[in-house]
């Protein structure tokens, strides 16, 4: 149904190759699913399979779809979309017209002579949406219902092959399992092929037939996913695996792959994985190794070692997270109290919390639950309503009331870990700079080389702007420059989301090793219940403002109490084709 | 939040810097410099009766609040004062000359908008192709033209070479008054064209890229209804751009109708100036303030129109 050869895409103005020599296959119903992090070219494939490339690139190659070759025909490319291919995407909040209401933009991608009076209702009833949905704007629905406008907008025309790009990244957990579930049921009814482009190896395997796994450009591995599951043939796949945390038990280090996924320009000419692989010999950076068949049917790997690779090491035992003696908390929270103005319902109903020197405690919680407003308030950049805050035992609970002192003790008592990388550090200032910034204003020495190698990077990055970082070095360059005055408190919000798997296992290594180091405590506002049992010692489980659980990590998650709690758990991906129901 | 509502709110603002503006306006009678009888008597011989008999019909000697009061009572009630150069009524002189001038600016907006919204959607449709340079290349040299010397040119070639438009005068009859207004609209609308296009230019091309574009054009939507989309969208900047070109040309016109000897607002207030006629200068100053400030409410309310999401309260995303 849908075959792609050879396929490489390149940006002819600069030289730069970003994909080369993708080929996969698709029969007729099946589903496959494009796993790999940033960068690995796997949302350019599924561009590529379109014909809709952003500006500037070029594809070659071939591209089947529905037995015809459409590579060399934009116009039967064009054709083709819609009817007999389509695509949906993965941020609800940016993939409709803000200005056109839902109704409308279903009917605008009915085939001609369709009655969008009848047809635009049912196709909301496939998805789940009740008929009014359709006179309404998208900034009127929530993600989780605009990801299901999307959805179908994408089946008006009714393809025959649906490409989707990450539908529920964006989304919440429990909302992202509705989604899915959904996605695979319409997709069995109405016997579709299906594309799925992941960035999750255990959500890839629940949800489809077959996994192509790709990296810097490149397939690494192509499998059945319950083979795939149970053994890998290429070390990429196995580390990928290994890095994604899991939620039922704690592991005593999350094993990390050193290094980020590089360009595919700088790894051309041998095997991409060579410098971040273990098991690398002299000929992985001979020459670029083939996808070859290794092993039980419909198996390919284009590692040289295919064959010989060691068995993986058996999935690490759980251990019990560390007990820590209670003593006088860095941060006590008493029912605190926020709501916006305009808004009918609080975005904090009186929520208490503590946290002790070096424990680290989480707040879990989806969008709406209140768990950033949280952490903006016990950092000052949010007033609440009405509770206290008592950081390192003084009272912190009004920042514009306090003295500038006061402000000053505060700050240098509590420090800010923000979600996004790429956003957080000035773009204007070296690196160097701002950490020496960090550092003065604190009154140490300017010790910036010592600050980098406490966060693991090289000090010779200190002469860069960020621009010029990865996203898991810019995250090291944010924490080190909260931690340049050694806090007692690191307020944490969701600082590895934004993160691939392989760089978040590194950043969750660099957060326990440093809260051994200099007994920080730390308020970890997340929405990743494996990242939780990974990293802390308590949680507290945020439900619309208020604290629906709290407790130690390991009783709060192996015996949930409360019905959200067991909602939560069961949203996360278990690799089995059982989820997400 | 309702449709009315949202007009009274912004009703309410613009109400509000009228009223501030106002206040400054009045203010002009004692920045000019000179003392503010000086100023009254301006041509006239300033004997004893005739300061007296300024005193006492501008009250100088009540407290500035009650002079302005009182000056701003009278304008509401449509009493805009007497003219020092002519001694005619100033409301009688602003109405015998208002109607040219929004005929010209309303000519020039629509050259400018027939000109530079379609050139700014073919540079963004042909984005980084040789229309695209020369779209872009044309609205810069337009934004840099000055319309006084973009005036005095169109003069010199099409009224005085080629003779195809008249070169000063307004005209008889609506399709004469056109003909005669075409030139200093023209000369208008240069500078506009080339802020419209490249608004709508950086509108468009920035829409072009946004998901819902890439998502419309994945599930086989035509390429005119994408188009529709995105236009849609790049809507409110346009307007913003048409709102700033507006206003732009109000002030454009003291220099237009100057070069083409039109009897409009903006040649009488290059007189008034000259002669310090500061009654007429304070009504043209008050009447430009008005007319920018009905031109922002309707950008306001053309907001709403074209994004629910402002009509109706929603949040950002």
């Amino acid at each position: 149904m849908l075959r792609v050869e050879g396929l490489s895409v390149r940006q002819p103005a600069t030289g730069r190759t970003l994909l080369s020599e993708v080929s996969f296959d698709v029969a007729p119903g099946e589903s496959v699913a494009i796993v790999g992090e940033s960068g690995s070219g796997k949302s350019l494939t599924a561009r590529a399979v379109l014909g809709l490339l952003p500006a500037g690139l070029a594809a070659s190659g071939l591209v089947e779809v529905g037995g015809r070759r459409v590579d060399d025909d934009p116009r039967a490319q064009r054709r083709q979309r819609g009817s007999t291919v389509s695509l949906l995407m993965q941020d609800p909040f940016t993939l409709l017209n803000p200005l056109r209401k839902a109704g409308k933009q279903i009917a605008d991608g009915l085939p001609r002579g369709a009655d969008p009076k009848t047809e635009v209702p049912r196709l909301l009833a496939e998805v789940g949406l009740p008929a009014d949905v359709a006179g309404r704007y998208p900034f009127q629905l929530s993600g989780g219902m605009r990801q299901r406008v999307g959805l179908a907008a994408a089946l008006a025309a009714a393809p025959r092959v649906l490409l989707a790009d990450e539908p529920t990244t964006a989304l919440d957990a429990t909302t992202q399992r509705e989604v899915l579930a959904l996605i695979r049921r319409v997709q069995r009814e109405r016997d579709m092929t299906f594309l799925l482009i992941t960035h999750d190896l255990r959500l890839a395997f629940s949800m489809c037939d077959r996994v192509v796994v790709m990296y810097a450009g490149r397939v690494m591995e192509v499998g059945r996913a319950a083979d795939l599951r149970r053994e890998q043939r290429h070390p990429y796949t196995r580390a990928l695996l290994a890095a994604e945390p899991p939620a039922d038990r704690r592991l005593a280090a999350i094993p990390a792959v050193p290094g980020s996924v590089p360009a595919h320009d700088a790894v051309a000419g041998q095997c991409a994985f060579t410098d971040r692989c273990s098991l690398a010999l002299a000929e992985c950076r001979a020459s670029v190794p083939p996808l070859r068949p290794a092993g039980d049917a419909g198996r390919l790997s284009a590692c040289v070692r295919a064959g010989d690779l060691p068995a993986a090491p058996a999935p690490p035992l759980g251990v019990a997270a560390p007990v820590r003696t209670a003593s006088e908390p860095v941060l006590d929270l008493r029912g605190l109290r926020k709501t916006f103005p305009g808004s009918a319902r609080p975005a904090l109903a009186g929520v208490s919390l503590t946290v002790a020197p070096g424990e680290i405690v989480a707040v879990v919680g989806e969008s709406g639950s209140g768990k950033t407003t949280l952490a903006r308030c016990v950092t000052g950049l949010e007033r609440p309503d009405a509770g206290t805050i008592l950081l390192g035992g003084r009272d912190c609970s009004d920042y514009a009331r306090m003295s500038r002192e006061a402000v000053r003790q505060a700050r240098r008592t509590a420090q800010m870990i923000f979600q996004d990388p790429y956003s957080t550090l000035n773009p204007a200032r070296t690196v160097g700079a701002t950490l020496k910034e960090a550092l003065v204003a604190d009154g140490r020495p300017a010790d910036v080389a010592a600050l980098m190698e406490l966060v693991g990077l090289d000090p010779a990055l200190a002469a860069l702007r960020p621009a010029n970082l990865s996203g898991g070095e810019r995250q090291r360059v944010a924490i080190a420059r909260a931690v340049a005055g050694e806090p007692a408190l690191l307020v944490c919000d969701e600082p590895v989301s934004a993160l691939d798997v392989s760089v978040q296992a590194q950043v969750l290594g660099l957060l326990a090793g440093l809260r051994e180091r200099l007994s920080t405590g730390m308020l970890f506002i997340t929405h990743d219940l494996a990242v939780v049992r990974q990293l802390a010692d308590r949680l507290y489980v945020l439900k619309a403002g208020e604290c629906v659980e709290s407790g130690p990590v390991d009783r709060v998650l192996d015996e949930p109490a409360h019905p959200y709690t067991r909602d939560l758990l069961a949203s996360v991906p278990d690799g089995t084709s059982r989820w997400p129901g | 939040m309702g449709w009315g509502r949202f007009a009274l709110r912004r009703l309410a603002g613009t109400a509000v810097v009228v009223l501030l503006l106002s206040a400054g306006v009045f203010g002009l009678l004692y920045l000019a410099p000179g003392s503010v009888q000086q100023t009254l008597l301006g041509t006239r011989p300033a004997t004893a009766e005739t300061i007296a008999a300024i005193q006492a019909r501008y009250h100088l000697g009540d407290p500035v609040t009650v002079q302005y009061l009182r000056w701003f009572g009278d304008v509401l009630r449509g009493d805009l004062g007497t003219s020092i150069r002519t001694g005619a009524p100033v409301s009688g002189m602003l109405a015998d000359r208002v109607p040219l001038t929004l005929a010209l600016t309303a000519y020039g907006t629509l050259l400018a908008a027939l000109a530079g919204i379609p050139l700014g959607v073919l540079g963004a449709l042909r984005r980084g192709r040789a229309a695209d340079r020369l779209v872009v290349t044309a609205g810069v040299a337009g934004l840099s033209a000055p319309p006084f010397a973009v005036g005095l040119l169109l003069l010199v070639v099409f009224a005085g070479w080629l003779g195809w438009f008249p070169g000063y005068g307004t005209g008889e009859g609506l399709a004469d008054q056109l003909w005669h207004l075409t030139l200093p609209a023209a000369a208008l609308a240069v500078g506009a064209v080339g802020m419209l296009l490249r608004f709508s230019r950086a509108a468009l091309v920035r829409e072009l890229d946004q998901d819902y574009v890439v998502f419309a054009r994945a599930r086989g939507l035509a390429a005119p209804v994408v188009l529709g989309y995105a236009l849609r969208n790049s809507l409110v900047p346009m307007l913003t751009a048409a709102g700033l070109v507006v206003t732009g040309m109000l002030a454009g016109t003291v220099l237009v109708e100057v070069v083409f000897a039109l009897p409009g607002l903006g040649s009488l207030l290059v007189d008034s100036v000259t002669f310090k006629d500061v009654p007429v200068v304070q009504a043209l100053a008050l009447l430009l303030t008005l007319l920018i400030a009905a031109v922002n409410l309707l950008v306001d309310i053309g907001y709403a129109l074209a994004d629910p999401r402002v009509r109706l309260g929603g949040g950002a995303s």
